[in-house]
């Protein structure tokens, strides 16, 4: 096991290292730059020159590439250009607000999605099975910074129950989290659902009935725990997006997550802090997965016997 | 004369059941209800899509001002209300059907030459070849699609092909890893192995024999690609990036009703709807072709 997770961090390297490269690149692409934006307006072409030899962009793109590439691998992550300070230390700065909101969503997307995916297996075929198709499908097709805006009219307009935008004390989550919540949930009803469904059917279920276990004991302890891993699976990616995919949600409640601060360096040409953020949320979302992977191990024991050979 | 007779049974067998495969799939797609309203939906999308533009003008219908207009509320003259510059909320979201439904559709086909291509090289030859493009697939995974089409846009400049592009760009890898796990079981079958002996070059058995085999994965994945790239559009112009103003983008006029929220929802509401409506048929759609495709899949 220890040996697979080194393997895994260690394969993490090249792929971060091409996240880096595609992502500087795209950035040098981008017309615009940001010595020409910071520069005072009536600056000398020497002046702005002298500037972007202070800023450490002179030279090619390939030569400035090598220079971030070096002190990357040295832990260096660069001094945002738009900021004026550390990228580690803007991006510490803003992901409290991430992780919060990415786990507040997960936990109301598994309340949610949980006991709905279970109730419509095991009534499957009837209205509630339909319904919770239909509700899981819509909530996929929806998009879901819409879901915030409509939330928002409705709760901060309308009922002045919830704050529209910002981020403080708990009430400020709400929204924001029910809107992510809401869009997570639909993915993990439908697998929730067709996972149970297709444990529902075994014989060890059939045994365990007979054996005279209770029905509630059957779902969940026999059935659940089998359905368990496509769950995991989804949840595992579900979280890892939530961590930089839901810029459009961090946009419409003014959450100052990481996702909205790497879209406002993209849009200001701020190409350390923009490089920087993509690869530290790419780092994140791999780790993620490695521990759904490890946590196959813990829910499956034929899955742990695979790794201890 | 006997022999003459045997042989047209044998082709008349063939001939029924070459036809049949369409056939059943068709025939398994219908008995699904949700299935076929998707179906007549999406057949109207496409419909509204092509034809909007021959019966509204973009000068007077879509982008011309009235600013004696503005902000009226749903009425029988303006269904759906008129918008800050007075324009018919209406008109434009039927009119921009075309720029959502060409974006999703563009992109999917992006999408499959890139990632089908890639999928089937990887599954057909395997070995290091395979390694490779599945660790580059790993790459374009590990960014969330919305910050690469961010980056993406940025990077060639905002234009609905530039759009197009970019989502291809980003959804690709994940056609490339469905082809990849479909091609897998059919690569070492027999008829693959027959036709090589026979003499067919590796193009010729990955176009002609083992992609026609492994198809339906990917036909399901196409139209739900059609769906997330159209929801991924709409995020990229609500963030300002994707299709440019004044053009009646659904994400875009929801962006631009956004700032009057709270007094002209309605503002919001219809392009909204317009995006969920279509997205959901597509979706019903995808799942229903899956359904009919594999009837054991079927719960």
């Amino acid at each position: 096991m220890a040996r697979y997770i080194i393997r895994r961090l260690l394969l993490m390297i090249p792929v971060l290292i091409c996240v880096s490269f595609v992502v500087f690149f795209l950035m040098d692409l981008a017309p615009g730059d940001i010595v020409s934006q910071m520069a005072p307006a009536d600056a000398t072409p020497e002046q702005i020159e002298m500037l972007r030899e202070e800023m450490g962009l002179n030279g090619s793109v390939l030569q400035r590439y090598g220079r971030y590439l070096w002190n990357l691998l040295h832990g260096d992550m660069g001094t945002s250009l738009s900021l004026k300070r550390p990228v580690m230390e803007v991006f510490i700065e803003r992901l409290p607000a991430t992780l919060k909101l990415a786990f507040a969503s997960i936990v109301i997307a598994l309340l949610i999605s949980i006991p709905l995916g279970i109730a419509a297996a095991t009534h499957h075929r009837t209205w509630l099975d339909g319904s919770s198709v239909v509700l899981s499908m819509i909530s996929v097709s929806m998009p879901a910074f819409w879901l915030g805006l409509l939330l928002i009219f409705a709760f901060s307009y309308k009922i002045k129950l919830f704050p529209s935008g910002g981020s403080g004390s708990f009430k400020y989550l709400i929204l924001p989290a029910l809107t992510l919540g809401t869009e997570q949930a639909g993915n993990l009803t439908r697998i929730t659902r067709s996972s149970m469904l297709d444990v529902i059917r075994q014989d060890y279920l059939r045994t365990a009935r007979a054996k005279g276990v209770s029905e509630k004991q059957v779902i969940r302890k026999h059935a659940l725990k089998n359905a368990l891993i496509p769950i995991i699976t989804v949840l595992g990616s579900t979280l890892g997006n939530a961590f930089g995919g839901a810029v459009a949600i961090e946009t419409v409640f003014a959450w100052p997550g990481i996702g909205r601060l790497t879209v406002a360096a993209i849009n200001s040409r701020d190409m350390t802090l923009a490089t920087g953020c993509i690869i530290m949320f790419t780092l994140m979302l791999n780790l993620t997965l490695l521990i759904v992977d490890i946590a196959y191990a813990y829910v499956d024991p034929r899955v742990k016997a695979r790794y201890s050979k | 004369m006997a022999r003459k007779k045997k042989k047209a049974e044998v082709s008349g067998q063939k001939q029924y059941k070459k036809r049949s495969i369409a056939a059943e799939v068709w025939r398994n797609y219908k008995k699904n209800p949700s299935a076929m309203i998707a179906l007549v939906l999406v057949v109207i999308i496409v419909f509204v899509a092509i034809f909007a533009q021959f019966f509204y003008d973009f000068k007077k219908d879509i982008v011309k001002q009235h600013i004696k207009e503005k902000f009226q509320k749903p009425s029988a003259e303006h269904w759906f209300g008129t918008d800050n510059y007075g324009r018919d909320v209406f008109t434009r979201v039927i009119y921009g059907t075309k720029y959502s439904l060409s974006v999703g559709v563009v992109a999917v086909a992006i999408s499959c030459i890139v990632g089908v291509t890639l999928g089937l090289i990887a599954g057909y030859y395997g070995g290091f070849i395979e390694d490779l493009i599945l660790r580059f697939c790993e790459v374009f995974t590990g960014i969330p699609s919305i910050l690469m089409g961010v980056a993406l846009m940025t990077a060639f400049g905002q234009s609905i092909g530039v759009l197009m592009l970019a989502i291809g760009l980003v959804y690709a890898p994940m056609y490339c890893r469905t082809t990849r796990a479909a091609v897998l079981p059919v690569r070492d079958q027999e008829y693959i192995e027959a036709a090589r002996v026979a003499g067919v070059g590796d193009l010729g058995i990955m176009f002609n024999h083992v992609l026609p085999n492994a198809l339906s994965p990917i036909i399901v994945q196409v139209t739900m690609g059609v769906a997330s790239a159209i929801l991924c559009a709409s995020g990229l112009s609500f963030l300002g990036l994707g299709v440019p103003i004044p053009m009646p983008e659904w994400g875009a006029m929801l962006s631009e009703g956004r700032e009057f929220m709270r007094d002209y929802m309605y503002l919001t509401i219809f392009p909204g709807l317009a995006i969920m409506i279509t997205v959901l048929s597509f979706n019903l759609m995808g799942d229903g072709l899956r359904d009919a495709l594999d009837p054991k899949l079927k719960q």
